[in-house]
């Protein structure tokens, strides 16, 4: 036996409940096998999941840090893990191991700023930690606005609780948006880019982008066009992960490994790299 | 500075094979060397270069990391991780003892990678000086010295007597075992050992390579150079380079079931293939040209950038012998960056 730490060995966790949310996402929540929050994480951050004999895939950690009791995953359906996962029934176990990157900087840089998050489709799964740990410290932070946009409205991820809990807070503004008209919609139409662009934000707000690649491309296109400055502006990057702890080799943009440096980055630190994400 | 005389180098061997497991360069039938565990019987080599570097013995090309064993719901994480045994490799090459330097600031920096740092702490590196650099050795590019190699031991080789130094406590430790089969010496021969080896290092073909240009903040200058496309136009994209390279890190992680459970293992990955980045909504390295740009702005830009300016390369020449289309990256550093560097 070797008595040394080891990242890449996991804990147990245990799927102890499972939310269906549009046709390809489920939201997991998971513990340890004696009920507890497997580790602290801050909100960005991320986590290894694994079924062994399947593989190990990472995704952001989408409960809030100020929940105590449990973590959940918002998975989309597009492999083997994901598959295998989207089987899975309550009682299940799985591996966990994180937390994994940068985080955001609430503390510091958001403290006291207006709000301005920006999500497409599965890219609301890291937002939702940060909104709800800024709605949790509501009064270190200025006015919240959240664009959110989705295929169709059976698309859209957490709808209850944006509806129910989001929209119902003061000062927090809801924008919710779908590509196509749809029956039983009565909401705005058309893409997430363009619908910031109509709402017409003043700058004098920090935003947070996530969401597919083309997506985050023409909104921060659109932002800066309403005058934002990139170091306003932050996003994650997606890259092929492994390790985790930068030593597989695998999601390196230019000198920066993404599973360390970020996923989390400001959006004029991305220019300093090279165009590969 | 002890010695003993060439006739004599099993005795050694015998020695340090007591205590633990002992590697050497041993020659193939095909006249290339390759490390086998020593025993009665097993000859050194005349070659220094062996075919695979000294990395297999620290990171290996499959390891098990743990095991799962499942039922029904239930998963059960079995650490299977063991305390590694005492070795030796001996003959390790100057620019084979410096890659454990780049792959230290990888493995062991926080976290520690646990599976190396064990391998570390019970392996001992002798090393030997050069006496026949081959044509395609650049290690002085890099500020490596093939008469002053480091690593626990380091070793000089003469026509008739083999000279020891330790340079490490374990290394102390180990030549002190030793007391019987060496005889206490000065270091006169040594010296002029180290003179005939910078004569042979000076008429080198490559000995003029230069990494100047290169290092840290190059990214912006050299990621979009033409010159990548002619570069990487013929590469196959069959990942020898990485493989046999001594100081090339990437793994993938992957899960083998035996029927009675499940065995996650890493083994050695290449970024010179396709599925390296390959992600379900598409692929950051699209062409070979990507690829193989990645491998070589990582060993000459962005490792230096991450560790004060060291770069990812010994030039040990194993690429340039063993590339199928003869690119390798001597060819990248005399390109890139045109006459502008
Ligand atoms: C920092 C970060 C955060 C993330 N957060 C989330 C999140 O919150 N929610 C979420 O849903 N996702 C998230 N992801 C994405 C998630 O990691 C991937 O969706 C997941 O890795 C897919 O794993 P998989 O095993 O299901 O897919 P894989 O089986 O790996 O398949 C991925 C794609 O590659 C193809 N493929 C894979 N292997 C092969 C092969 N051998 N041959 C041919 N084709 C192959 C598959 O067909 C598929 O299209 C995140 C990723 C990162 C890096
Ligand atoms: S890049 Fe080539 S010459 Fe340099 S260390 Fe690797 S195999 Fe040796
Ligand atoms: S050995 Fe040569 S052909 Fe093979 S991947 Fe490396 S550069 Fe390309
Ligand atoms: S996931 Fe291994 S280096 Fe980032």
């Amino acid at each position: 036996m070797n008595n040394r730490t080891e990242t890449l060995i996991p804990k147990i966790g245990v799927i102890t409940d499972v939310r269906i949310d549009t046709p390809d996402i489920k939201t997991f929540r998971v513990v340890t096998p004696d009920g507890k929050k497997a580790f602290d994480h801050r909100p960005g951050q991320c986590a290894m999941l694994s079924i062994p004999g399947v593989g190990e895939a990472m995704f952001s950690i989408t409960s809030s840090p100020t929940n105590t009791e449990y973590m959940e995953f918002s998975i989309k359906k597009c492999g083997c893990v994901t598959e295998w996962l989207h089987q899975a029934e309550v009682g299940q176990n799985i591996t966990i191991r994180g937390p994994y990157g940068n985080p955001f900087p609430v503390d510091d840089v958001f403290a006291g700023k207006n709000l301005l998050f920006i999500a497409g489709g599965v890219g609301l799964a890291p937002l939702r930690s940060v909104i709800n740990y800024c709605r949790h410290y509501r009064d270190r932070y200025g006015d919240i606005d959240i664009v959110y946009g989705s295929r169709s409205k059976d698309d859209l991820l957490d709808y209850k609780e944006i509806i129910d809990e989001w929209a119902a807070d003061t000062g927090v503004n809801v924008h919710l948006t779908i590509d196509n008209p749809q029956e039983g919609w009565d909401g705005h139409v058309g893409f997430v880019p363009n619908y910031v662009k109509e709402l017409n934000f003043d700058t004098n707000k920090t935003a947070v982008l996530c969401g597919p690649p083309i997506m985050i491309k023409f909104t921060l296109e659109g932002l800066c066009g309403l005058g934002f400055d990139k170091t306003q502006i932050y996003t994650t990057l997606e890259l092929r992960m492994k390790c985790g702890v930068g030593k597989c080799g695998r999601c390196n943009v230019g000198s920066k490994y993404v599973c360390k440096e970020g996923p989390v980055f400001r959006c004029d630190e991305l220019d300093e790299l090279p165009s590969e994400y | 500075m002890r010695k003993c005389s060439l006739d004599s180098v099993n005795s050694v061997f015998a020695e340090i094979a007591k205590a633990a497991a002992l590697y050497i360069p041993a020659d193939r039938t095909d006249g290339s060397a390759v490390y086998t565990k020593w025993e009665e019987g097993v000859v050194w080599s005349k070659a220094l270069n062996t075919v695979r570097s000294p990395k297999d013995f620290f990171f290996p090309q499959m390891e098990n990391l743990m095991e799962f064993r499942t039922s029904g719901k239930n998963i059960e994480i079995v650490d299977t991780r063991s305390e590694a045994e005492d070795f030796v490799v001996f003959g390790v090459r100057a620019c084979d003892v410096k890659s454990f330097e780049i792959l230290d600031r990888v493995f062991l920096t926080d976290p520690v990678d646990s599976y190396y740092a064990t391998k570390r702490e019970h392996g001992a590196i002798i090393s030997m000086a050069c006496t026949r650099p081959s044509e395609t050795c650049f290690c002085k590019t890099f500020g490596i010295d093939p008469a002053e190699p480091a690593g626990d031991i380091s070793c000089w080789k003469t026509e008739t007597e083999l000279f020891f130094q330790s340079n490490t406590e374990k290394g102390a430790a180990l030549l002190a075992k030793l007391e019987g089969v060496t005889e206490e010496c000065t270091e006169e021969a040594v010296d002029a050992q180290k003179e005939k080896i910078n004569a042979v290092m000076a008429k080198l073909p490559l000995a003029d390579v230069t990494t100047e240009g290169f290092g840290g903040g190059k990214t912006k200058d050299y990621f979009n150079d033409p010159a990548w496309d002619e570069l990487s136009e013929a590469c196959l994209g069959c990942g020898t380079c990485t493989f046999v390279c001594p100081t090339c890190q990437c793994y993938d992680i992957k899960d083998f079931n035996t029927g009675k459970g499940v065995i996650r293992y890493r083994c050695w990955d290449s970024c010179m293939y396709s599925e390296f980045t390959r992600m379900a909504h598409g692929n950051n390295r699209l062409t070979q040209k990507e690829r193989f740009r990645q491998r070589f702005m990582h060993k000459l830009v962005y490792y230096p950038e991450n560790n004060d300016g060291l770069f990812s390369c010994v030039g040990c020449g194993r690429c340039l012998a063993k590339c199928p289309i003869s690119m390798n990256i001597v060819k990248v550093m005399k390109k890139i960056g045109g006459e502008n560097k």
